[in-house]
């Protein structure tokens, strides 16, 4: 072996004994003020999951978990109240899907052009207008969806049976795709980026051209970011509020006709917390009450993204 | 329970920006905090700053926004002096008037036999005041050829279990289009003032309609929507004139009577309209500063009821204010 220390060597030198092996006392502090960094959020989770907690028991004390989940009429803030929950899922559902249809087809083909075909030169350019498409904050798509998208399209150039209502899901889900159409096109020029450049060339030089090379090989290797993108992209949709709660009207509305106004589990808890409601009371309670279950989809949601993740990735050395 | 004038509650005040309201909550900011002007109130006859102490009002979430709207400007004269406003509903008010744990009481009602005799009981005497008018709008698509409604027709509508949904089935002589309804939030005092009103029980109401507490969205529902049929006060009709139609009511006799200032204020406007009135207990009146409060609310009456979006009392009504507090101070 020779004298000089060569790249080899380097890589085997283990780094973690030698940052371990003797904490300094500035590092000491350093170290503490990042775990307090890191640990807010981590602490932030916990707190609204108590919160929300409680009051949630206290309702489904009082309302049963079978009820809620099988009723079909939401009107809890009403004389008698209704506690079926269901009006208010598919609300959020419709919204979802339509705003999905919008911003997967059209941020994939966003993220191919960006990472497989663009020159240097426009991927300059356009990267940032997309990513400045979600520096937009949501209030204003809000308003663009009721003042513009509503009456300026959807219902002037409805050809096909009964026009849209002023408030309807269908432009709140277009919009809202639009809304997070620059996520699922920035993660997916991310994995795709990832995806190491001989795969490209071995796949080319077999005499493929780009677009085979593209869906063939960049696709399926970079699919475990992809699927990452599209769930990063539904809890977005689920979770959105100020769109929905904007264009979408506050009616809870058990159909899948998405020219009707339709109340989402999200836009459901900012009507009603706007109002003044009694706290303690069981109508106050139903705001937990759909808020928990919103977190127990987001959380499905995502345990279910990281075992897909973990089940599609491929690693290059 | 007494919320803090400071709370984000707002009812009968229009949120232009409704969707804003939640980051504003957020951030604890009042609600005049937005009017950037500064109000032109009349200061009484005690000095600026010269005041210390509590006034706690509680009662009637109606007259809410109007107690707060006094709150705030008096305390901006007098920073010595915490008002604090609750909500608990003119009953819940009265309860802890009566029981002397309060100095003045929001109503949106007189006060009722039993609640004169828990006064009376306690030894709690009290003047009543005329603070403001109230009156609530029906208002339609511009489009619309119908001008009047009555209140049997709306009662068909908006009762509990109404399954209406054609214009044709209110009248067979209004032209045939789909009814959307939009309206208030059940937790707003329109709501109970209305349904209460129209049908015959506060709170009682069909659930299937466009329920929220932000007036814009129904003025933007009615506006955009043909057949659309919505209430909430009369002041924000009015200020929405261009986008929204307002209909005459006809309350049984066969005249139909379109709101303004005029006929909310005498009555004629019925029975979608009526006072507002707070309570002063003629104990808390010795004190300085509750004294100060109540000279300076009726002094601005005309400035809170325009900034809390309700109809200003006549000058028969401000007579009779100045002589009840008159009264009460001989009382105390």
């Amino acid at each position: 072996m020779s004298s000089s220390t060569t790249a080899a060597d380097l890589k085997t030198l283990d780094l973690d004994a030698i940052a371990h092996r003797r904490a300094r006392p500035g590092e000491m502090v350093a170290k503490g003020l990042l775990f307090a960094c890191a640990s807010v959020s981590v602490i932030t989770t916990i707190g609204i999951i108590v919160s929300l907690l409680r009051p949630a028991i206290e309702f489904f004390s009082k309302v049963s978990l079978w009820k809620y989940l099988s009723g079909t009429d939401w009107s809890p803030l009403f004389q008698p109240a209704g506690y079926g929950v269901r009006p208010l899922l598919v609300g959020s559902l419709v919204i979802t899907f339509i705003a999905l249809i919008v911003a997967v087809p059209l941020g994939l083909g966003a993220a191919i052009y960006l990472s497989e075909y663009a020159g240097e030169r426009s991927r300059r350019i356009l990267k940032p207008l997309l990513e400045l498409l979600a520096g937009i904050p949501t209030v204003v798509y809000g308003f663009f969806a009721l003042t513009f998208v509503t009456p300026s399209i959807l219902q002037r150039y409805w050809f096909w049976g009964q026009k849209p209502d002023i408030y309807n899901a269908l432009a709140a889900g277009l919009v809202m795709g639009i809304m997070i159409l620059p996520t699922v096109a920035s993660l997916g020029e991310d994995a795709m980026g990832a995806v190491p450049r001989a795969l490209r060339s071995g796949s080319l030089a077999l005499g493929a051209n780009r677009f085979q090379t593209t869906i063939k090989v960049v696709l399926p290797a970079a699919l475990s970011g992809l699927v990452a993108a599209f769930v990063l992209a539904v809890s977005r949709a689920v979770g959105e509020t100020m769109i929905v709660t904007i264009a979408a009207g506050g009616q809870p509305n058990l159909t899948l006709d998405a020219r009707q106004g339709m109340q989402t589990m999200t836009s459901f808890i900012a009507s009603a917390g706007m109002g003044d409601l009694p706290q303690g009371s069981n109508e106050y309670r139903t705001i937990f009450a759909v808020g928990i279950t919103l977190f127990v989809i987001t959380l499905v949601l995502n345990i279910g993204s990281a075992r897909l993740v973990r089940r599609f990735r491929e690693v290059y050395e | 329970m007494n919320h803090s004038n400071v709370t984000t509650h707002r009812r009968r005040r229009p949120r232009l920006v409704g969707a804003l309201a939640l980051t504003a909550a957020l951030a604890v900011v009042g609600p005049m905090a937005c009017t950037a002007k500064a109000a032109d109130t009349k200061s009484t006859t005690v000095a600026k700053g010269s005041l210390e102490g509590t006034v706690s009002i509680d009662g009637s979430s109606t007259v809410f926004p109007l107690a707060e709207a006094a709150a705030e400007l008096f305390q901006r004269d007098q920073k010595g002096v915490r008002v604090t406003v609750g909500e608990s509903g003119t009953g819940g008010g009265f309860k802890k008037f009566c029981a002397g744990e309060t100095d003045i009481s929001n109503a949106s009602r007189p006060i009722a036999a039993d609640e004169i005799a828990a006064c009376t009981a306690k030894g709690v005497t009290y003047r009543q005041f005329i603070v403001a008018n109230d009156g609530i709008a029906i208002v339609v698509n511009p489009s619309n050829k119908v001008s009047c409604i009555t209140v049997a027709q709306l009662k068909k509508v908006w009762d509990r279990g109404s399954t209406v949904k054609n214009w044709k089935d209110i009248d067979p002589k209004f032209a045939k289009l789909d009814l959307k309804l939009f309206g208030a939030g059940t937790a707003s005092g329109t709501f109970d003032f209305f349904t209460q009103a129209v049908n015959g029980k506060a709170k009682q109401s069909r659930s299937d309609y466009n329920a929220t507490e932000d007036d814009n969205v129904t003025v933007n529902g009615v506006a955009g929507t043909k057949g659309g049929l919505g209430y909430f006060g009369l002041s924000y009709a009015e200020l929405n004139a261009t986008k929204v139609k307002l209909l005459g009511v006809d309350s049984g006799n066969g005249k139909c009577v379109v709101p303004s200032t005029k006929t909310v204020q005498d009555g004629t406007y019925a029975p979608l309209s009526r006072p507002l009135f707070v309570y002063v207990s003629a104990k808390a009146i010795k004190r300085p500063e509750v004294l100060g409060f109540v000279e300076f609310q009726l002094a601005n009456l005309d400035t809170l009821a325009k900034r809390a979006l309700f109809v200003p009392l006549t000058a028969k009504q401000k007579v009779a204010s100045a002589a009840a507090l008159a009264e009460l101070k001989k009382l105390g």
